[in-house]
């Protein structure tokens, strides 16, 4: 059985976490895009803004956004790996505890009830799946609460049909508004039960921005509702112009014969995301 | 491009218009969620550990490594609506955030004859390169939601709501 151990975790969370301080690069060529288009002068400054922002967090290693997030992980965890020397989800804590300190990031995580601050970002949010393989697959995604509060669930009924999933899609962007940092990007989650919507929503935020989506069904719907978004003319923070969405992101998943679940999680225009791959060691 | 000295005088906060590119320079207050729940109790309570008259709030969370301010954007001031009404009656002049605000917050604003301005959101880095030096006001427990006082040079802002109830934002 092959053995993958707690440090090498910690190790790898830590420099997974400094993903903070710089755009993926999908998000800067969409960016760069999306300014290349854009002709509302107010939403050009917010777009040439940015693009400078992310050359010089790159350049003097500083955070993008003070906004650091609460660190979401998607785990690949395959089934023939022995996990060695502690917990995985400590093992996990203990990289964004480490890597959050390192690089300066906010400590933004705290109870909720009584409103009082854990001081190091933990604990993180950590989806967990296990696959077949030798390996774990760690991927991070710094998820900002701007975008994070935007957030909506639809428990559609199967009566409202694909135009309703179209409607519910375009209600939460429109309902987000300046709020989320547009231009945003949209995850979509069709199906499966409410936590499983929300989630798929989630897990598409990790794709390269614009990537095509494998399905072709849904690379269509994600085209439609990203020609239909832009038309919103929200814009660039708000500004209006026509860069309200940088790209639409759909998943799915099979639903019960009572329901049609959407589920909507936004992105900022900040995205910040990186992964790694553990092999397994004999 | 404008340039504005903090605290801002009556003449200039009137000679402000929507979409007015601002550089703001001098002591601008910080303050988010936590922080304002504790001002609007302290104005209550007549017990506010400082004075916010003609005062500049700056709504931000920031990033801190080795003693400096190394990320300072704007959070969502959407978040803040609840209590500005109060804040500006109390006399703040100027908030600072991004997104749009309730329709209580432009009243107020063209009660008071305030303003607020909107910094890009995401654009951390480049704002911490505008605060020159900081100090702790009050709430210290807080962390990133304590209120600070940054003194800033030629910090880059845009007139989002003039005090006539004016707006840039797309309705």
């Amino acid at each position: 059985m092959s053995k993958v151990y707690f440090d090498d975790v910690v190790n790898a969370v830590e420099n997974l976490v400094h993903a903070c301080s710089s755009l993926t690069p999908s998000c800067e060529s969409a960016l760069a895009c999306a300014l290349k288009a854009e002709t509302n002068a107010n939403a050009r400054f917010a777009l040439e803004t940015v693009v400078s922002n992310n050359e010089l967090a790159k350049r003097e290693n500083l955070p993008v956004c003070q906004d650091t997030g609460m660190a979401v992980f998607f785990v690949e965890y395959g089934q023939e790996v022995n996990f060695v020397g502690g917990d995985f989800e400590d093992a996990i804590n203990e990289g964004v505890r480490r890597g959050y300190k390192k690089y300066g990031y906010r400590a933004s995580v705290l109870n909720p009830i009584n409103r009082k601050n854990t001081g190091d970002n933990t604990p993180a949010i950590v989806h967990t799946r296990i696959v077949k393989g030798a390996d774990v697959k760690i991927s991070f995604m710094a998820k900002g609460f701007g975008s994070e509060n935007m957030s909506k669930l639809y428990m559609l009924t199967p009566s409202k049909g694909i135009d309703g999933v179209k409607n519910a899609v375009l209600d939460a962007v429109k309902q987000a508004g300046s709020n989320p940092c547009p231009p945003i990007v949209v995850g979509v989650g069709i199906g499966g039960t409410a936590e499983k919507a929300m989630q798929i929503a989630k897990e598409e935020l990790l794709r390269d921005v614009g990537e095509q989506n494998k399905d072709r069904v849904l690379a269509d719907l994600e085209k439609e509702l990203l020609e239909s978004i832009n038309a919103l003319e929200i814009g660039a923070q708000g500004f209006g112009g026509n860069n309200t969405a940088l790209a639409v992101h759909i998943g799915k998943y099979p639903t019960h014969i009572s329901a049609l679940p959407v589920a909507v999680n936004i992105q900022c225009h900040a995205v910040r995301c990186a992964s790694c791959r553990l092999e397994g060691k004999a | 491009m404008k340039t504005l000295s903090l605290p801002i005088s009556k003449d200039d906060l009137k000679a402000l218009k929507a979409g007015d590119f601002v550089l703001l320079n001098g002591r601008l207050l910080t303050g988010r969620d936590a922080a304002h729940k504790r001002m609007t109790e302290g104005l209550k309570d007549d017990k506010l550990p400082f004075d916010i008259n003609g005062q500049t709030i700056f709504y931000v969370g920031p990033c801190f490594k080795d003693g400096k301010i190394t990320a300072c954007g704007p959070t969502t001031a959407m978040r803040m609506d609840a209590y500005s009404p109060a804040l500006y009656d109390a006399g703040i002049v100027a908030t600072i955030g991004k997104g749009d605000r309730a329709k209580e917050v432009y009243d107020s604003i063209v009660k008071n004859g305030g303003v607020y301005f909107v910094a890009i959101g995401g654009a951390g880095a480049t704002y911490g390169k505008a605060v020159k030096s900081f100090e702790t006001v009050a709430y210290d427990d807080l962390g990133t939601e304590a209120v600070y006082a940054f003194d800033v040079k030629d910090f880059p802002v845009i007139v989002a709501i003039d005090g006539d109830g004016n707006s840039i934002f797309q309705k």
